[in-house]
């Protein structure tokens, strides 16, 4: 047996390249293992909605309050800004600089639009009397839809260190990565906002 | 009256702080708060004195090597187990005094009793099994497929700091405020605001919010290191048992630790702004927190428990000198019992009332994962069975464990039936049977590995003598302290008793004393054992020369003890589970290859250190709502990362001449020595390859 005669192209080679490629590999991979437990955190505050999907405590009820236009609009933002960086990602595959960015920026505004009409929604809400404080129901919630708003936002900012970092080195290995992760995470937050579409709001409104 | 005026409107600058919140009256606290911190100063001065701050930090604090990484966590958790066994003693101490009014009420007031039953939970589970695990992991499991660090060095290092944050904040809590006083899952609403309206809770949140988000960070990373950084030839079965135990505990730490955040964090929002998740009133539910605590609560305990199994298959097939009988079986028992684990939570709340169908489905799934429990102890029972075995003191850990966790596994079937539960809920039967399960199963599980691996991580073998001593201790020291207390539990004497009035239970107490006093014995003996080993580390008899002093199976000996910080010179293509020893056989192990390559390590990094221990003014901001220092926590955390984030240069190449330095001396302390040791060969000489014949080969 040729224990010490190593296979040495698949294992422990000089090569730079193949040290890049094994940690793209690795990257990934523990981004998606991320990805897994934000899943988790996601499915424990859906199952708290559910529970507590009629705790109103004869206080306001969601059906009062929700606008599924509205909620519309700022779906379509969402989605939208899911393709626009999808767009970002085939200009990066051609090593496209000026097209990266422009799809970028354009995701990132229609993010900072669904933000500011989340925003808006909440401090709406709030003047018609359903805070998290008002029952059980609006705890959950405002707990659900603000934890979504919140990695919407942690999105953004990372978008914007992106930014910083093109600038600096253009289309390097871990800028690479760093793109990749990120359209994985946004994409993921727009799944999850089809749930809480789905969920929260359109059985809220019936 | 200051007090109450600071918990409605905390000062500015100093939070909900002032100096009545530090015991200088507690007669039992004071003290230890006065030689905590002349012991803390006196610690400081002799490294200071022996210059020793910059070794520290370039060797260690900084350190992303993941054995060193593990060997933190293991002297954290090992201080930590002296923090929480003085809390048992204590508790038995207590209730042996106070036992009907032959002795008065005892010495603990129900206020601190109930800090001190909390935080014996809290830091067990979260600070001493959990740490010592991934301490050990950290060191071992890399080696074991061939690795040279974990797949995220860094974040590894984080998770490390995020834990230690934890572990400081409870200690913390004992000199400055009060723990919680609410049991250590801090049931609803009693851990509301509105019952504990004092800063004890917000202690709990805190350690545990930061300490668990370090924990899945681990499961992350060591899921990522076993997926994909296996050495070539190394498919999934071929990996080692404990290997496939540590590989299915953080399947389960990744899925379970997010909902510990969310209930945390939902608990944390109750607190501090007054939501509604688990209030009595406006539509809360407190039976939620219930379901949501124990749906991450039990499959911790698999968490806990499955890489002790690793650990007691690795030393049971080496001191038996066989190969793992039924490995397949016991990897399909492991699976088994990782996916069954999130179907059994229900039985921690029997009583709870969903109705008699729900509750025959949580009791019939509690007895199924029983299961495959009992297929892993045939299989070491079957190891040892016409093995060779050896008794060394790891193996009399096996042994303790295989009883004391066999009664303990059956007094949980006891408690599986919903009709005995309704009885035995919150007796003194429950801690009996759980502390029968985590005791004689995970934490004699750990003691087996650490005694096991004890000379892979630092060179130096522990005493065997003191070792077997220990198991003793522990062994009858168990059995002593629990027995009495599943009888009185039958009795119906419920769980955290302050003050107890049945006389007839005071023999049970004493007993239950001797035992307390014998474990603590036991620990004693091993905290000696460990500084008279290496206080002896340069004599033959301790000094592991060769990096295999078992005669073990498995990869992690094929490196010199302490591996070198790249762990292989070279790394083989493994065609066998128990890779080392058909190396041995076929006489190609410690043996020189052709060519050295370079290596490619990752750098130290000042992050790990200064981004978790920022975590630390942060919860401390939180819990005595002091908000300018939780702001400047988070913005210097924040500008932290970013400063990470820009960096370049973050790894390097160990060059071939260092590789072949370093591996040259390692082979000469290896050269003329026979590859088994001569009492074994005779037996190791008639494996078969895995492939071609199952673990069940005989040694005659």
């Amino acid at each position: 047996m040729t224990a010490l005669t190593n296979d040495h192209d698949l294992h422990d080679h000089d090569d730079h390249h193949h040290h890049e490629a094994e940690a793209a590999d690795r990257y990934m991979f523990g981004f998606w293992l991320y990805i897994i437990s934000d899943c988790l955190l996601f499915s424990t505050l859906f199952a708290t909605y559910a529970v507590m999907g009629q705790s109103v405590a004869n206080g306001i009820t969601p059906h009062e309050l929700f606008d599924l236009n509205f909620v519309a609009v700022e779906t379509a933002l969402l989605l939208l800004s899911s393709f626009t960086f999808g767009m970002a990602m085939l200009g990066a595959n051609v090593e496209n600089m000026a097209k990266t960015k422009f799809w970028l920026i354009i995701t990132a505004l229609l993010g900072l639009s669904f933000l500011g009409m989340e925003i808006y929604e909440f401090i709406h809400f709030s003047h018609e009397g359903a805070t998290p404080q008002t029952s059980g129901y609006w705890t959950s919630f405002y707990s659900l839809v603000a934890t979504h708003g919140l990695h919407v936002t942690a999105g953004l900012i990372w978008m914007f260190f992106l930014f910083i970092h093109f600038n600096r080195d253009g289309f390097s290995h871990e800028n690479k990565i760093r793109l990749a992760c990120l359209s994985l995470f946004w994409h993921f937050l727009d799944i999850i906002w089809i749930c809480v579409f789905s969920f929260v709001y359109l059985r809220g409104a019936m | 009256m200051v007090q109450t005026d600071l918990i409605k409107d905390p000062h500015v600058l100093t939070g909900k702080l002032h100096w009545g919140v530090i015991p200088f009256h507690d007669p039992v606290v004071a003290p230890v708060m006065f030689a905590a911190i002349f012991g803390g100063l006196l610690l400081v001065a002799f490294i200071t004195y022996k210059k020793l701050w910059g070794y520290l930090w370039d060797e260690w604090f900084t350190s992303v090597d993941h054995k060193k990484i593990g060997i933190m966590y293991c002297i954290v958790a090992l201080v930590m187990l002296v923090r929480g066994f003085s809390d048992a003693i204590m508790m038995r101490t207590h209730q042996a005094l106070s036992t009907s009014d032959t002795f008065g009420e005892g010495f603990l007031p129900p206020e601190h009793y109930d800090q001190i039953f909390t935080a014996h939970g809290v830091i067990m589970i979260f600070f001493v099994a959990t740490p010592l695990m991934i301490g050990i992991m950290n060191v071992i499991m890399p080696l074991q497929i061939g690795a040279r660090d974990v797949a995220f060095p860094f974040l590894n290092s984080l998770s490390f700091y995020l834990f230690l944050v934890g572990a400081l904040l409870i200690n913390i809590s004992l000199f400055v405020g009060e723990f919680a006083a609410v049991g250590w899952l801090a049931y609803t609403p009693l851990s509301g605001i509105e019952y504990s309206p004092g800063v004890g809770v917000d202690y709990w949140i805190w350690a545990l919010q930061i300490s668990g988000i370090g924990t899945t960070l681990t499961a992350v990373n060591f899921v990522a290191t076993i997926l994909k950084m296996r050495a070539p030839g190394m498919s999934m079965m071929k990996m080692p048992v404990f290997t496939w135990t540590t590989f299915c505990a953080n399947i389960i730490a990744l899925v379970i630790f997010p909902i510990l955040t969310v209930a945390i964090a939902q608990l944390t929002l109750d607190r501090y702004l007054d939501f509604n998740f688990f209030t009595n009133d406006d539509g809360g539910n407190q039976m939620m927190w219930v379901n949501l605590i124990w749906a991450w609560g039990h499959p911790e305990v698999y968490f806990l428990v499955l890489p002790a199994f690793g650990m007691i298959s690795e030393v049971t097939a080496t001191f038996s000198r066989k190969r793992l009988f039924g490995y397949v079986s016991l990897i399909w028992a492991t699976i088994a019992i990782t996916i069954l684990s999130f179907l059994v939570w229900l039985h921690h709340f029997f009583t709870m009332g969903s109705g008699a169908s729900v509750n025959a489905f949580f009791g019939i799934m509690t007895m199924i994962i029983g299961i495959p429990t009992g297929v892993k102890l045939y299989n070491w029972i079957f190891t040892m069975y016409k093995g060779r075995v050896e008794l060394t003191a790891s193996m009399w850990w096996v042994i303790a464990m295989l009883i004391t966790f066999t009664v303990g596994g059956m007094t949980g079937v006891m408690l599986s039936i919903p009709a005995n539960d309704f009885m035995l809920h919150n007796s003194m039967f429950v801690p009996a049977h759980f502390h029968n399960v985590i005791i004689g199963g995970a934490v004699y599980g750990y003691f087996a590995g650490f005694t096991y691996w004890f000379p892979k991580a630092t060179g130096v073998k522990l005493n065997e003598t003191l070792g077997k001593w220990s198991v003793a201790l522990w062994f009858f020291g168990y059995f002593f302290a629990w027995v009495p207390l599943y009888i009185t539990g039958f009795d119906g004497m419920t769980r955290r008793l302050q003050y107890i009035d049945n006389p007839e239970w005071q023999a049970y107490m004493y007993i239950a004393l001797i035992g307390v006093a014998l474990i603590a014995a036991g620990i004693g003996t091993q905290v000696f054992n460990i500084a008279w080993s290496l206080y002896n580390r340069n004599k033959p008899e301790y000094k592991d020369e060769t990096g295999d002093p078992w005669d073990a199976h498995t990869l992690e000996w094929y490196t010199s003890s302490p591996p070198q910080f790249y762990n292989f010179g070279d790394v083989p293509y493994i065609t066998d589970r128990d890779q080392l020893l058909v190396m041995k056989q076929q006489g190609t192990a410690y043996k020189r290859p052709e060519k050295y390559d370079r290596i490619h390590m990752p750098k130290n990094t000042w992050a790990g250190p200064v981004l978790g221990l920022l975590t630390l003014p942060m919860g401390f901001g939180f819990v005595w709502h002091i908000w300018w220092m939780v702001i400047a926590s988070v913005a210097a955390i924040f500008a932290c990362w970013v400063k990470l984030n820009f960096e370049r240069d973050k790894d390097y190449y160990v060059e071939v001449p260092e590789v072949e330095a370093i591996e040259g001396g390692f082979l000469k302390s290896n050269e003329g020595r026979s590859y088994y040791f001569e009492k074994n060969a005779k037996y190791y000489k008639k494996w078969k390859p895995s492939d071609q014949n199952d673990s069940t080969v005989v040694a005659k």
